[in-house]
């Protein structure tokens, strides 16, 4: 890796670094989007305690830095014996974030459907599962998806913060690679080009997909 | 008498759609001329021309003095002469009915912020709403909203006044309300150009109708013309609303 | 395996602690400020006429949403100091927010603007306001006041962030932590505690916007509706 000049193997590294990142943003977004299934059912319950604690959750993890909730699980897991890999570490860390957001995000989509389905649905007998499964998912997921894809953005840009507990993603091989070359616009540019590579299709289809959403009220209405 | 308003051979297209072909007519100092036809006719369009929302693509538009043809033309001092208030009242829904009235007479014309709010409540009285001075838009009903919109005009003291089918999105019994504030500023003297679908105003408070149709003067005369149509085109229009 | 919690000990650094929260209060609050200056004229900028300035702005704010901010963060820093231009690390941590937020900031206030209907210029226009006059006059304002929820929440989320400045030795209360718990040895102590001083701080912020909004929109103080 030492030399004086950006080459081929630099970029390699790079590269691999990023196959890191859309690896811990996969698993932190499937991960995040099962609890964060969760979550939404929990603000959504009839059991006001469960409101209660999935709102202070909620609460607790949108007002604290990621990188402070990397470092207490980080450490936190770490002094009471679990030693974790990095990649876990920030996997567990990205997954309670991905929770929280993606559970507010789809509260507010399974809210916006209007009430009178649920009293349509329970004028049919339907259960409240039923309801929620056959009747809201289905109507609350179209206006989910552009602001999850969205979200998904958001993911991947915070896997860079995975660098800082060691974790060898696209950002920490930057870093090693400016530390050999010192030439910072050069390689944290490239670095940049290829979170942008990845993150710019998504941000483009999630807007596409929200005209789409939009155009369709419209005519609906 | 000289005109205030001159239109000679106005021409406007907006993309390859010729909306005005050949508009001429005056409107001579204190009178109140309405402005029917279809919609499509061209009526709006020649009416934004007067106080350039619009550019037209040739002939001759005098407006106060003003040459609106000409591309040097000084708009805001053109705008200060032309007061304007359209269809949907577009009042400033983050200020309130006196802020409305007193921004333009403040910004515009310098109007020190001590005396705006003797200045609002001037206009507003003309319109008969002096007690609605603090409210905001959204607390108004459509015909209280667009006496504002007028008082708002009035508050420049403008010599033209434009009203472009400002009764259109109100309910049946809010129009008169309006209508009754603009006759009002018609028998004061002001000199108005009314873009309307109501015949009745038309035929009662006009000095002088014109019937516009497919982008051109039609047929031109006094409110009474309405009773007594020549073209046939617009006894057709009459006889068959709009 | 128990753990035993020694929250004791991380008493003598609150001093420190403080310090660092201020420093990140200070950050956040000269970010946002500036920020929402940039972020304005950006938004004015994507809707002007001039086609290679809305370019600009418009690559300006997608560069910066699609990249993370740690990546900006080393790349003005490091790239500045390559470049013989070495700024003071506050200085150098508060022009990484600005850069960033300016740009959020920017496709708020333009979504802001664009909910602003047509008629609404056409009728200042017919009034005789000038194009600043109107600009501030028609669409900032009423832009800024409908969007003033999403931008306070942005400017929280600035602060929050603002923790990432720490990886260039930014010495904020996450930089504050870093040393504490290398001296104090009590990691995960110092991380809970930075975490509750976060989340006060987000409280704070919030509630200080809410007041703030509550004294310069007073549409929205009298009648509590959405504009």
């Amino acid at each position: 890796m030492m030399g004086g000049a950006f080459t081929f193997n630099h970029f390699v590294y790079l590269l691999q670094g990023m196959m890191w990142t859309v690896v811990l943003s996969a698993l932190a977004f499937v991960l995040g989007g099962v609890a964060g299934f969760g979550v939404m059912l929990m603000r959504t319950a009839r059991t006001r305690l469960l409101r209660q604690i999935s709102f202070v959750f909620v609460q607790l993890v949108q007002g604290t830095p990621l990188l402070i909730l990397l470092f207490v699980v980080y450490f936190g897991l770490g002094v009471v014996g679990i030693e974790l890999p990095p990649l876990l570490a920030a996997g567990v860390s990205l997954m309670v974030y991905s929770s929280a957001f993606l559970g507010e995000i789809w509260r507010g989509c399974v809210e916006s459907v209007p009430r009178t389905q649920w009293e349509a649905s329970e004028c049919l007998a339907l259960t409240r599962w039923q309801t929620l499964v056959d009747v809201i998912l289905p109507q609350a997921a179209r206006i989910a998806t552009p602001p999850t894809v969205g979200f998904l953005v958001q993911v991947m840009k915070s896997t860079s913060l995975a660098s800082v507990v060691g974790f060898v993603e696209l950002t920490r091989a930057a870093q090693v690679v400016n530390n050999s070359l010192f030439t910072p616009f050069l390689v944290f540019g490239i670095a940049g080009v290829l979170y942008f590579a990845l993150c710019y299709p998504l941000s483009r289809w999630s807007r596409s997909l929200e005209r789409k959403l939009n155009v369709g009220r419209r005519q609906a209405a | 008498m000289s005109a205030v308003v001159k239109l000679h051979d106005i021409h406007k297209s907006f993309g390859s759609v010729e909306v005005l072909k050949g508009v001429s007519f005056e409107i001579e100092k204190g009178e109140v001329v309405a402005i029917i036809g279809r919609s499509g006719s061209g009526k709006s369009t020649a009416l934004r021309c007067i106080n350039r929302l619009e550019t037209i693509q040739s002939g001759t538009l005098e407006v106060c003095g003003h040459r609106v043809d000409d591309q040097s033309l000084d708009l805001r001092a053109l705008r200060q002469d032309v007061g304007m208030v359209f269809q949907s009242y577009n009042l400033f829904p983050h200020l309130t009915v006196e802020q409305n009235i007193t921004l333009a007479p403040r910004r515009v014309k310098g109007v020190p912020n001590r005396e705006a709010r003797a200045l609002a409540l001037e206009s507003l009285q003309r319109v008969g709403l002096a007690e609605k001075i603090d409210a905001y838009p959204e607390q108004l009903s459509g015909g209280q909203q667009q006496r504002v919109a007028i008082a708002r005009s009035l508050a420049m003291q403008p010599k033209v006044m434009l009203f472009d089918e400002v009764t259109s999105a109100l309910d049946p019994q809010l129009t008169g309300e309006v209508l009754r504030v603009m006759e009002t500023l018609a028998r004061g003297g002001m000199t108005m150009a009314v873009v309307t679908h109501e015949m009745a105003f038309a035929r009662r408070v006009a000095n002088r109708v014109i019937f516009m149709h497919q982008g051109k003067v039609w047929e031109t005369g006094p409110g009474d013309m309405l009773a007594d149509p020549k073209t046939a085109e617009l006894r057709d229009f009459i006889s068959n609303g709009l | 395996m128990r753990y035993n919690f020694d929250f004791a000990s991380l008493q003598e650094y609150w001093p420190e602690f403080l310090r660092g929260a201020l420093m990140t209060l200070e950050m956040t609050v000269i970010a946002c400020v500036l920020g929402l200056v940039i972020g304005v004229f950006c938004a004015i900028g994507r809707r002007g006429k001039r086609k290679w300035l809305a370019t600009l702005c418009g690559a300006y704010v997608e560069i910066v949403r699609n990249t993370p901010y740690l990546i900006q963060i080393f790349f003005i820093f490091f790239g500045l100091a390559s470049a013989g231009l070495k700024l003071p690390i506050f200085a150098a941590a508060v022009l990484t927010m600005v850069f960033n937020v300016g740009a959020y900031t920017a496709e708020i206030v333009r979504a802001g603007m664009d909910t602003i209907h047509p008629g609404q210029i056409e009728a200042a226009e017919a009034l005789g306001l000038s194009t600043p006059q109107i600009y501030w006059d028609v669409i900032l304002r009423p832009s800024l006041e409908r969007v003033y929820p999403s931008l306070s929440g942005q400017f929280v989320l600035m602060m929050l962030s603002s923790s990432v400045t720490s990886q260039i030795s930014a010495e904020e209360l996450t930089g504050v932590a870093n040393s504490v718990q290398s001296e104090s040895f009590r990691s995960f102590e110092t991380f809970i505690v930075v975490a509750v001083l976060y989340f006060a701080m987000a409280m704070l912020l919030k509630f200080a916007f809410h007041l703030f909004g509550q004294a310069i929109f007073p549409r929205r103080r009298r009648l509590g509706t959405p504009l």
